[in-house]
This record gives structure tokens, sequence and C-alpha cells, in this order.
């Protein structure tokens, strides 16, 4: 008996030890890495997408609820205007969701740029649609209103040789955005009207 | 068997080099050895993790019931575990996208509860950090070589600094999964050659 009891105060003391300490550190460490999350998962994307924008994009971002999620958008501000959002949208690729950032212009809905954010495409084939920067310009001048296809499916993007899985796959994703940008249109003209 | 500490620590860089000598933890160490920056990084959170957990089992052993010692050891390593994520998530981002999922199974990577058990339970808080620094140095360096080997035939680069010419075609099976059995077997017989003699 004297040993059950033991065995259960020592698990339970060392336990209840450990999770104070990991929810202090827990605690501490929280703001940082969501913003680390932001910078280096989004950022090189979101700042490649809005390229010669003259504010921070991802302090300058704002929320809209679509349905259950809340979708973050980045505004890029070009020549003294807000014109510009950035914002997610996932595709299917080879080895599972990729995510992407695609930039557009509010006043033309024109796509202005695009840029893999994650994916775990097979290195050196798939990965080439965040690497090489030949695939993602083709998505520049697009229509932002319009599906995405690759040219074996009867569309204008020429996929990576080895990897059509994972061109298709970003394509469905910037279709995917392409929904989102459509179907919140009217929220977005108002958010980006505050910031004037 | 009375070691001085140089030699507790010492015996983790050749004696018992893991995961050369000690077949331990070789799931990580397949892994995450795509590149020599990667394997460095796994290799310092296995270190820490590695030295507070030795050092912490080793300051309870006595007051541990040897029948529910494995969970008291998990608990202790998951501990240093977390710990190490969430540092890692606020201080080095870029490394623990690339790491993903194989810092949060230093929990069960057999090296450290292996420490544990064989070593820390049995011997003083000096011995025991010691050892764990010594086995942790000596993973280290060998996921450092394993990186380095594969990341220069693989992507012809080292830290990813070129060191190929342009002309250099990777050998992308080399970063591969295969690649790693490959290039562990290699090192492995190296190291018994060089034993042998």
């Amino acid at each position: 008996m004297r040993e059950i009891i033991k065995m259960i105060v020592v698990l339970t003391v060392l336990s209840s030890f450990s999770g104070g300490l990991l929810a202090a550190i827990r605690g501490g460490t929280n703001e940082k890495i969501e913003y680390q999350q932001l910078v280096f998962v989004k950022g090189p994307a979101i700042k490649k997408i809005l390229e010669g924008c003259s504010n921070d994009p991802i302090i300058d971002r704002f929320k809209i609820k679509d349905g259950d999620i809340e979708r973050s958008f980045f505004v890029g501000v070009f020549d003294g205007k807000p014109n510009t959002v950035a914002f997610e949208g996932f595709g299917k690729g080879f080895g599972g969701d990729i995510g992407l950032m695609v930039g557009v212009n509010i006043n033309d809905d024109k796509i202005i740029g695009m840029g893999v954010t994650t994916h775990s495409e097979t290195p050196g084939i798939g990965s080439k649609a965040k690497t090489d920067p030949k695939f993602p310009n083709q998505f520049k001048g697009l229509a932002a209103i319009e599906p995405c296809k690759i040219k074996p499916d009867g569309g204008e993007i020429d996929a990576i040789s080895g990897a059509t899985v994972t061109s298709r796959g970003v394509c469905g994703g910037v279709t995917n955005a392409a929904n989102i940008y459509k179907r919140l249109k009217p929220q977005i003209a108002e958010k980006i009207k505050e910031f004037n | 068997m009375a070691k001085s500490i140089t030699q507790e620590f010492v015996k983790g860089l050749w004696d018992e080099i893991p995961p050369f000598r000690l077949v331990l933890g070789l799931c990580p160490t397949l892994a995450v050895t795509k590149s020599v920056e990667n394997g460095l990084g796994m290799g310092v959170a296995v270190i820490f993790v590695l030295v507070c957990s030795n050092m912490l089992v080793s300051l309870l052993r006595n007051i541990i019931p040897s029948k529910v010692r494995i969970a008291c050891f998990i608990v202790i390593i998951a501990t240093f575990v977390i710990v190490v994520e969430l540092l890692m998530q606020a201080y080095t981002y870029p490394l623990f996208l690339k790491l993903g999922i194989f810092i949060p199974l230093i929990v069960v990577n057999c090296v450290v509860l292996g420490r544990a058990e064989a070593f820390a339970y049995k011997n003083s808080v000096v011995r025991s950090i010691v050892d764990g620094f010594g086995i942790g140095v000596g993973f280290t360096i060998s996921l450092v070589a394993l990186g380095a080997l594969r990341e220069v035939f693989g992507s012809g680069t080292f830290f990813g600094i070129p060191v190929f010419g342009a002309s250099f075609q990777p050998f992308t099976f080399m970063i591969e999964a295969p690649g790693a059995f490959v290039c562990l077997g290699l090192m492995l017989s190296l190291m018994n050659l060089a034993e042998n003699k």
C-alpha cells in the first residue's frame, strides 16, 4: 500500500511541476511564436508578391470572417494608394496540401503575383513550384475571378516538367484563392477604404 | 569501473558514439540529415534534452520508485522536449520548420531514454551531466557528418554554400530516404574498418 501511494505522489508531483513549467514558458513565448510564423511562413511570399509597396504588409493586415473561418488579408500600398491585397489559398498537391499567397489588384481584379508558402512536394522536382521563379511568374496578370488551369487541362499555365500533379495543385490553389476573392470582394473593398 | 570524468565524456565521442556504436535513435538520424544545418540543429536540441533529463533523473534517482521509473523518465524527457520545441519556434523558426515532427519525436528517441535508464538512474549528478553531454556531442557529430556527406553530394552545397561549379548535377538520391540508409551503412562499415585495422 505504501509503495502505491509513493508512486502516485511522485508521479503527480512530477507531472504538475512539469505542467507548471511548460505553461510558464508557453506564456512567455506565445507572442514571439505568432510573429515568427507570419514572418517566416508567409512573410517571404508576401514581400515578393507586394514588391515595391511602401508599407509593411505584415503590420497592415486585417481579418474578414468567411463562414466559420477567419481569413487574413495583407494590404499593399502602391503610389500612396492601398490598392492591393495578398491572401492565402490552398490546393491539393502530390504530397499534401500546397499553401500559397496570391496578390490581387482590387481595381482591375488582376493577379499581380503568386508565391508558394507551405508544401510537402518532392525535393528538386515538385518543390520547384516554390524555388524556380519562372513558374509562379506565369500567374502575373491573370484575371483573379476565373479558374486557372495548366495547358493540358485547357488553361494557359506551363506545368513544371515531371511535376504535373504539383502544377495542377498550385493552379487549384490559385482557383481557390480566386473563389475566396470573388466571395469576399465587397468586404475587402470596404476594409481597404478604411486605410485611405 | 571507476572511470574518470573525462573518460565519461570521451566515450560518447567514439566508443559509444550514437547512432553508430549504440545503434539507437536511427529514425531522426535518417530523416533529418538532409543538410549539415538540420543535423546540427537536431544535435543541439538532443544535447539540451539529454543533459537536462540526465541531470534531473540523476537528482531524483532516490525518490523515483523503480516500478514507475519509465513513466517518470518520459514525463521528464517530454517536458524538456516541449521546452526545446517552444524555444525553437520562438527564436529559430526556419530551423523548426525544417525539422518539423522530429523535434517532438525526441521524446521517444531511444538515445535519451536509454541514457536515463542505463546511466543517470545509477550514477551521480555530475557524472550523469557529463555523460549526457558526451553522448549528445557524439550524436551531433554523427548527424553533422552524415548531413555533410548527403548535402555535398545530394544538393552540391555545404551549409547552403555551393561547393561545386554550376555544371554539377546534384545526386538527388542522396537526400531521399534510401540515400540515408546507404550513407549510414557506408559510414558504419568505414568505422568498423578503421577499428579492425
